[in-house]
């Protein structure tokens, strides 16, 4: 059985795509074939975080007009055996997009995809809405802040209206928050709303929590999923995500503080 | 956090995370109070004045409707204030 994610979040800014890349990575590490799709048409990002920028040929708008068939639009990554791109188109408006459009390629790219994840651009309009119409399940992404959470709650609100399970009376479409740039310092200095305040306002299930963390930038930089820097404090939050999004039980990490030295705090060690 | 911070943290602390989360709590609920509303209600609250606008002259804002949920049961009310004869 297939699955359309959809990653969303309403607010601009919050880590979509970063996400995206991360979690369909993690998915296709753990040998689910997936394919990460670009929704945002104008501003395409997701192929420079997936670091495939110089290989995109046709985009999603070609494979909707019939200019370019879906094989040869998906770009195979380069780490991964069963990973794969269908980047956003560049040069066209954002209406390049229809329905029946997105539809028939996500159908084609279900057949032989176990996940295919859907990054959504930031907004109400057009382009997030087709990205999260057809999804099974979404993940929102979420900053501990006031706006991030605000527009979260109206994007739960249009998943459980405006979708297409929710206007065929199906199933409604699976939600998981996941809480980005987290950081538990500010949190216990009452400066950020905690994950619990955050839990509690939107009611929906805990993905997981991503803190703050300089690897994202760092990956970014280099065009490689943070996921794959297992190193990293967001590298490992995003693996335990993952995991949980399979249906594993894991415990939430990077919630805490690290313990730092009477001499790191003297002298402003930065965590 | 440097050797400054230490002397800084130990005077103002106002933790304005708890007001986010009030505020948040009260536009939340508000805002979903209002998602819940069906998005007929304009469009019949038009209709409704061109209908009666047929027999008696009103303005747009002498028709009000809202829709309260009672458990399982919505009611539907209309209000029309008719002009002074």
């Amino acid at each position: 059985m297939s699955k359309i994610l959809v990653v969303t979040s309403g607010k601009g800014g919050v880590g979509k795509t970063t996400t995206s890349a991360a979690i369909g990575t993690g998915l296709a590490l753990r040998g689910h074939k997936t394919v990460i799709v670009d929704f945002d048409v104008g501003l395409r990002n997701l192929d420079l975080i997936m670091g495939c920028e110089r290989r995109v040929v046709y985009d999603f708008v070609n494979v909707v007009n019939g200019e370019a068939t879906l094989s040869q639009a998906l770009i195979k990554d380069k780490r991964l055996e069963n990973l794969y791109v269908l980047a956003a188109s560049q040069t066209r408006d954002k209406d390049a997009l229809t329905q029946e459009g997105v539809e028939k390629v996500l159908t084609e790219l279900k057949q032989t995809f176990e996940y295919v994840v859907c990054d959504s651009p930031a907004g109400i309009e057009k382009g997030a809405h087709l990205a999260m119409y057809f999804a099974d399940e979404a993940i929102v992404v979420t900053n501990p802040e006031v706006s991030s959470v605000r527009d979260s709650d109206r994007m739960l609100g249009l998943l459980a209206s405006k979708s297409r399970r929710a206007e065929k009376g199906e199933d409604p479409i699976k939600e998981h928050l996941l809480l980005t740039r987290y950081n538990p310092e500010r949190v216990i200095r009452g400066e950020m709303l905690g994950v619990e305040d955050v839990e509690e306002i939107l009611a929906i299930r805990l993905l997981g929590v991503i803190p703050e963390s300089q690897a994202v930038l760092k990956a970014s930089n280099q065009g490689v999923p943070v996921i794959l820097d297992d190193q990293s404090d967001a590298g490992q939050a995003y693996s335990d995500a993952v995991d949980r999004l399979l249906g594993k039980e894991i415990a939430h990490r990077f919630l805490d503080v690290k313990k730092q030295g009477f001499l790191q705090r003297l002298f402003g060690g930065r965590p | 956090m440097n050797i400054l911070d230490l002397f800084r943290q130990r005077k103002k602390k106002e933790p304005t995370a708890s007001i986010a989360k009030e505020r948040l709590q009260i536009i939340v609920a508000h805002e979903r109070g209002q998602r819940s509303t069906p998005d007929y209600l304009p469009a019949l609250q038009k209709e409704l004045v061109e209908v009666i606008r047929k027999y008696v002259n009103i303005e747009q804002d002498q028709v009000h409707v809202a829709l309260e949920n009672q458990g399982t049961c919505s009611i539907l009310e209309l209000n029309i204030t008719l002009p002074d004869r």
